[in-house]
Order: C-alpha cells, then sequence, then structure tokens
C-alpha cells in the first residue's frame, strides 16, 4: 500500500495538473488552489502577453493587459460555464481588454498604424511581383518555387536568427493580420473560435489570414533559398 | 496558332485556373472553405503544376513553423504579483 502511493506519488503527481480535464481545472482555480493557478499562469500567460502585443503599441502595456486578463479570470470564474474552452475564454478575456486599452492609447496606436501598412494597403494578398503579369504566359509564376526539404519547418523553428525574422515580419503585419495569423496559426485556435474571439466573419477572418501567411511565407523563403544554395 | 491551342488546352486541363489565380485561393483550400467544383479544379491545376504544389508545400511548411515558434514567459515580478492577487481574492471572497 505504502509503496503503491509512493508510487502514485512518483509517477502521477508530476503530470497532476496535465491529467486533470478543464473542468477540474476550473474547480480548483474557485477553490482558491494557489498551485494550480500558478500552473495555469505558467502555461498561458505567454500566449496571452503575445496576443496582447498584436493589440498594443507597447511590451510595457502588453504586460498590463495580460494582468488584466487575470483579474477579470478571478471575476469571471464562477460565472464561466466551459461551452468554449479555458484557453479561448482566456483569449476572449484579453481581447475585450486590449481592445479598450487600444482606444484608450489610439493615439499611439494610430501614430504605428501610419507608418506602418494599412489593412487596405494590402492588395490581394497575393504577391504579384511573383508572377506574369501580361502577355500570353500572365499569371504564370516568373521563378518557380522551389521544393523546400523535408525538415524545414523543424530547422526554421529552432533557429533564433529565423524565429526573430518571422516574428519582426509578423510585427510588421496591420494589427487585425497580426491578431489572425497570432490566434490561428501560432496558437491553433479553430478559425470558428477566432471568429467568436475577434468578432469578425469568417470571409474576412479567412482573408486577412491568407495575407498574413502570404507575406510571412515570404520571409521565409528567402531562408529556404539560403540555404539550398550553401549546401552547394 | 498552334501554340496557342496547345496553350489553351493545358489550361483547360489545368482546371482553368493560372498559377496566380492558385496562389490567391490558396487559404481556402488549406482552410476548407472551397466548394467542392473549386476543390476540383484546384487539384486538376495540382495535378499538372509542380511549382503550385511547391508553393502550396511552402504554405503547409510556414504553417507548421508558426505552430511551433516558442512563447516567452512573463517576467517573475508580474508572476508574483499575481499570485499574491490570487490569494487576496481567495481571501475577500471565500
Amino acid at each position: 500500500m505504502v509503496l503503491l502511493r509512493l508510487v502514485y506519488i512518483a509517477f502521477a503527481m508530476p503530470n497532476a495538473f496535465e491529467n486533470l480535464d478543464e473542468s477540474q481545472v476550473l474547480e480548483l482555480l474557485r477553490n482558491g488552489d494557489e498551485a494550480t493557478f500558478a500552473q495555469v499562469v505558467d502555461q498561458y500567460s505567454g500566449s496571452l502577453l503575445r496576443l496582447a502585443m498584436a493589440y498594443v503599441p507597447s511590451r510595457a502595456v502588453a504586460e498590463e493587459v495580460v494582468q488584466e486578463t487575470w483579474l477579470g479570470v478571478f471575476e469571471g470564474l464562477a460565472r464561466f460555464e466551459g461551452r468554449s474552452s479555458f484557453k479561448t475564454w482566456l483569449f476572449t478575456i484579453l481581447t475585450n481588454r486590449a481592445k479598450t486599452r487600444g482606444q484608450r492609447e489610439s493615439r499611439y496606436v494610430g501614430l504605428a498604424e501610419k507608418t506602418g501598412m494599412d489593412d487596405d494597403d494590402a492588395g490581394t494578398g497575393v504577391d504579384l511581383d511573383l508572377f506574369i503579369q501580361a502577355g500570353t504566359r500572365a499569371g504564370h509564376w516568373i521563378e518557380p518555387p522551389h521544393a523546400w526539404d523535408h525538415g524545414t519547418p523543424e530547422r526554421f523553428a529552432l533557429s533564433k536568427e529565423i524565429g526573430e525574422q518571422i516574428e519582426r515580419a509578423i510585427a510588421a503585419l496591420p494589427h487585425t493580420q497580426r491578431q489572425v495569423i497570432t490566434l490561428r496559426d501560432l496558437e491553433g485556435v479553430s478559425s470558428e473560435e477566432v471568429c467568436n474571439i475577434m468578432g469578425v466573419t469568417e470571409t474576412n477572418q479567412r482573408v486577412l489570414l491568407h495575407r498574413a501567411r502570404t507575406r510571412v511565407r515570404k520571409t521565409l523563403a528567402s531562408f529556404a533559398k539560403e540555404d539550398s544554395e550553401s549546401l552547394q | 496558332m498552334n501554340y496557342n491551342l496547345k496553350q489553351q488546352a493545358m489550361t483547360y486541363m489545368a482546371g482553368n485556373l493560372t498559377c496566380q489565380e492558385v496562389a490567391s485561393i490558396i487559404t481556402e483550400y488549406l482552410e476548407d472553405a472551397m466548394p467542392f467544383s473549386t476543390r476540383l479544379r484546384f487539384h486538376l491545376h495540382l495535378g499538372l503544376c509542380f511549382s503550385c504544389r511547391n508553393y502550396l508545400k511552402q504554405m503547409k511548411y510556414t504553417i507548421q513553423t508558426l505552430g511551433k515558434l516558442p512563447t516567452e514567459p512573463i517576467a517573475p515580478e508580474i508572476r508574483e504579483e499575481l499570485l499574491r492577487r490570487f490569494r487576496h481574492w481567495k481571501k475577500d471572497n471565500p
């Protein structure tokens, strides 16, 4: 019996949180279990900060929004019914707080938007300069895309330099594009939930996502090319 | 004339989509938001066009890469502050 207990403590306890389903986690939070709260804070705060950065002009403000989000979680815990996932609920609270905050800081956001690209400038979401634009071969690739090698996503993800370049490319996107790609591709939220969180239509969401992905692919393409050349 | 005919036939077999059009609707394809007929034409084009197959693969790799980007943890002071607030919240709302 004692042995069983020890085995339980040794193997089950470190994973205790992962083995709990969300309703159990919520119950522990409602009961004021601090260890559980510390674990959800550690698990989700990085994602919350990353999403907040897509709404507000500085890291300092984003950090405040993340704090406000957690305070919103305390207030909402009793009412949360678990109809969405916990993560989606967090993103919804954060989005509402960040929007309010963004409006208050609109002077700064406005400035950033003037220097950056506006959503309307983002064109068709196609790299027009990749295609022949006139003549009988219009619509064909100027330079046909080459195959990226098999381990590309892993290699890109492991490279600090490329990671920074991707982050820079995402940060340079118009706000709404950045919000959509952060939720959909960086966080893996379903498109339906992205629409709910952001309050946009499915079509609008897809257009924004398409433009954002097209831009980021272009950034990655320069690294993929360099890589294949360096092999020669 | 002969060249034009050949070109037209190829275009027809390739689903009547240009490469530029394929690139412009690639997210609809990936998000499974494409009408059946368009999907069919999309597939016809891909079947004949290795460039667009490569482009589709590049897009998939881009998405996979984005899903692997690590997040940065929040500052330890903020974490401590949040834990402190949680303790107080529970004390005030038992």
